[in-house]
């Protein structure tokens, strides 16, 4: 408890009477990595944007590093330590690869609004060594001066990836980074994510893929019908028969 | 990496001040060589420019900036009457005025976004336009429009001892009087600052900043941007060159009417910049030379004109051919604007500026499919891009080498 990084209390959401979320109690632990599983319409996603002011839950109380969330907008929030990635990849199309990175990278350094006219952007040198070497590391380092629009759509996802990263977050929330890929593409995903995790940020991610969540899940909550069902370690979620039934069950049958 | 570098635009910038100060004699040839028409060219230039800081790099289209014109416009005028005849105090409270009705009509506006801020921006202009001709007729003398007086009291030209009241009131630059060539070169001057303040704020990171809220302002948000201050500044900055404009309209002729308020002014500036091409640096300033060029050029032509146009031909061809041409020129120069807005609307939708870079054959500029989501690049900026991509591929040999 003592060690929670983000710690969820007691959350509802509802849409119109709709209970999309009720009684949600989750801690998330420093430098773990987190897996919140659920059939479609479970409400994870909404749980998603609950946590980064997205959506204003209905009751309850979002605490993240000790600071309470709800009432924040997004951008406050991000300026605490919380990245997230989105399901369909939200960058900026109109930029180059590496002004997409370099955007981040200001919002970092610039904390409050500044009328930043006294330079130019293409002389940033630091800002700009630092994001040209994240993008190599994320193998998009032959795309820097293309558009982002001429990408392909697990490139977009790598970019995203890397705007996050840049800001050095706390937390980050990732929101099915593998849908739509191919094996080969999920694989390649799994071990970067694989090595962000073992810098120690703290990660939550929303995933279908089984393989993706136990190659890299040390906890996993499964949700369902906007209620957590059952919360453990990868071992005990396989072998908990409500977790079957309501989830895994689904696809064996 | 970027297409772009300082000794690019330097080049770009130095360029563009030889063709200002050169505009003279370049257009001659085509009958626009006056100082009258090229003051306007000058004005609406900077207007565009200003305008395109806000469409070109935030998106925002506002139908109102002509409200911050008149504005402009009147402060001068006022300055003339109560201070001086000089241009430079009218134009420092000018741009410093709009710059405060910027702030408080973006205060309100830029709570939304799209066409709501359209509306709301066009709904502005359009009450200080009905204003001007009613409650606040004190200060605009109404439909009479605000005029210089030999009478008006003028008290930092007393102060200096200039012999106020004797004749009629000129306008002019410690002593240079601002009318005919001077003020063309003045106002032209003032245009080359404008270009380079542009380019200024094109190359910073606040202007990426502002064309990364036009790309997507969601993903601003969870990247830890509040994108409201940026915008007011845009705003604000595009709402000062505008009252720059309005300030130089009064400074070669010290009148200032509501109608420079009107939608139609507001819708103008639009057209310029689309026309030109909104988002890149030159195309606004093309486009407002262009929209000016025709609005007093084409509608000057007259039957005789077109007559010993078409002389070569025989009489009866030449008939119908005039009788045609006669409903685009003259009167209907209206006509030929609308049809060259729609041929570049269709098919150019990044503005002349992407016509131009296609005709350079540059192969790497972006396609442009919407207007507005113009890539803000300009035919230096893009050489530059070739230029690397050239490099990469006589480099890249090198590097793939197997290593052993």
């Amino acid at each position: 408890m003592n060690n929670a990084v983000l710690s969820i209390h007691d959350v509802h959401k509802s849409f119109a009477g709709l209970h999309a979320l009720s009684n949600i109690n989750l801690d998330i632990r420093e430098s773990e990595s987190h897996a919140i599983i659920g059939p479609n319409g479970a409400g994870k996603s909404t749980l998603l944007n609950v946590c980064v002011g997205r959506l204003a839950p209905t009751r309850g109380t979002v605490l993240f590093d000790g600071t309470e969330l709800t009432g924040k907008h997004p951008f406050e929030i991000n300026q605490l330590g919380v990245a997230r990635v989105f399901q369909t990849p939200e960058i900026f199309e109109d930029l180059t690869v590496i002004e997409n990175v370099m955007i981040p990278m200001f919002s970092r350094r610039d904390r409050s609004f500044g009328l930043n006219i006294h330079s130019r952007f293409d002389e940033q040198t630091e800002i700009q060594s630092e994001s040209v070497q994240v993008l190599a590391d994320l193998g998009l380092g032959d795309h820097l001066a293309h558009l982002t629009n001429s990408l392909s759509r697990g490139d977009k996802r790598r970019l995203e990836l890397a705007m996050c990263l840049v800001q050095h977050p706390k937390l980050l929330l990732l929101d099915e980074p593998t849908a739509g890929m191919a094996r080969a593409d999920t694989n390649a995903t799994i071990e970067l994510l694989k090595r962000i995790k073992a810098t120690g940020i703290t990660i939550v991610i929303i995933e279908h893929d089984m393989h993706v969540v136990f190659s890299l899940a040390d906890r996993i909550t499964v949700l369902a019908g906007g209620t957590i069902i059952a919360q453990g370690t990868p071992d005990e979620i396989k072998g908990n028969p409500k977790v079957v039934e309501a989830y895994l069950g689904e696809e064996t049958v | 990496m970027f297409g772009i570098s300082k000794i690019n635009d330097i080049m770009l910038l130095v360029a563009f001040a030889a063709i200002i100060l050169a505009g003279p004699i370049i257009l001659e040839p085509i009958g626009a060589s006056y100082p009258d028409l090229l003051q306007k060219f000058a004005i609406f230039g900077i207007f565009a420019i200003g305008f395109n800081i806000l469409f070109g790099l935030t998106g925002y289209l506002s139908f109102g900036h002509a409200a911050f014109l008149g504005v402009g416009s009147y402060a001068a005028v006022w300055s003339f009457k109560l201070l001086s005849m000089n241009a430079i105090p009218a134009i420092a409270i000018a741009v410093v005025l709009s710059g405060l009705f910027a702030l408080a009509i973006g205060y309100v506006s830029l709570r939304r976004a799209g066409i709501y801020f359209s509306i709301l921006t066009l709904a502005f202009a359009q009450m200080s336009y009905n204003l001007a001709y009613s409650v606040l007729t004190p200060i605009t003398n109404g439909e009479t429009g605000l005029r210089v007086l030999r009478t008006d009291p003028r008290y930092l030209d007393v102060m200096f001892g200039a012999d106020v009241g004797a004749a009629q009131p000129t306008t002019n630059f410690f002593g240079i009087e601002m009318t005919g060539w001077p003020g063309f070169y003045f106002c032209g001057i003032v245009l080359i600052a404008a270009f380079a303040f542009s380019i200024v704020i094109f190359r910073s990171p606040f202007g990426m900043t502002l064309r990364a809220i036009k790309s997507n302002q969601n993903r601003m948000g969870y990247t830890g941007f509040n994108s409201r201050p940026y915008l007011m500044s845009a705003f604000i900055i595009s709402g000062m060159y505008a009252g720059l404009a309005g300030s130089l309209l009064a400074v070669t002729d010290p009148l200032a009417g509501a109608e420079r308020m009107q939608w139609t002014a507001s819708g103008e500036v639009v057209l310029m910049t689309i026309l030109g091409g909104a988002g890149t640096l030159l195309g606004p300033v093309l486009g407002a030379g262009i929209i000016k060029y025709f609005e007093n050029i084409f509608s000057a032509f007259n039957e005789s004109v077109l007559n010993s146009l078409f002389e070569f031909m025989p009489e009866d061809v030449r008939h119908v051919v005039v009788e045609v041409a006669g409903l685009f020129v003259g009167d209907g120069w209206h006509l030929t604007l609308g049809v060259l807005f729609m041929i570049v609307v269709i098919f150019l939708p990044g503005g002349l500026m992407e016509g131009a870079m296609r005709v350079l054959r540059i192969k790497h500029s972006p396609k442009v499919t919407n207007i507005g989501k113009s890539p803000q690049r300009d035919i230096v900026g893009e050489g530059a891009i070739e230029e690397n991509l050239d490099d990469r591929v006589r480099t890249a040999p090198a590097r793939s080498k197997p290593t052993g």
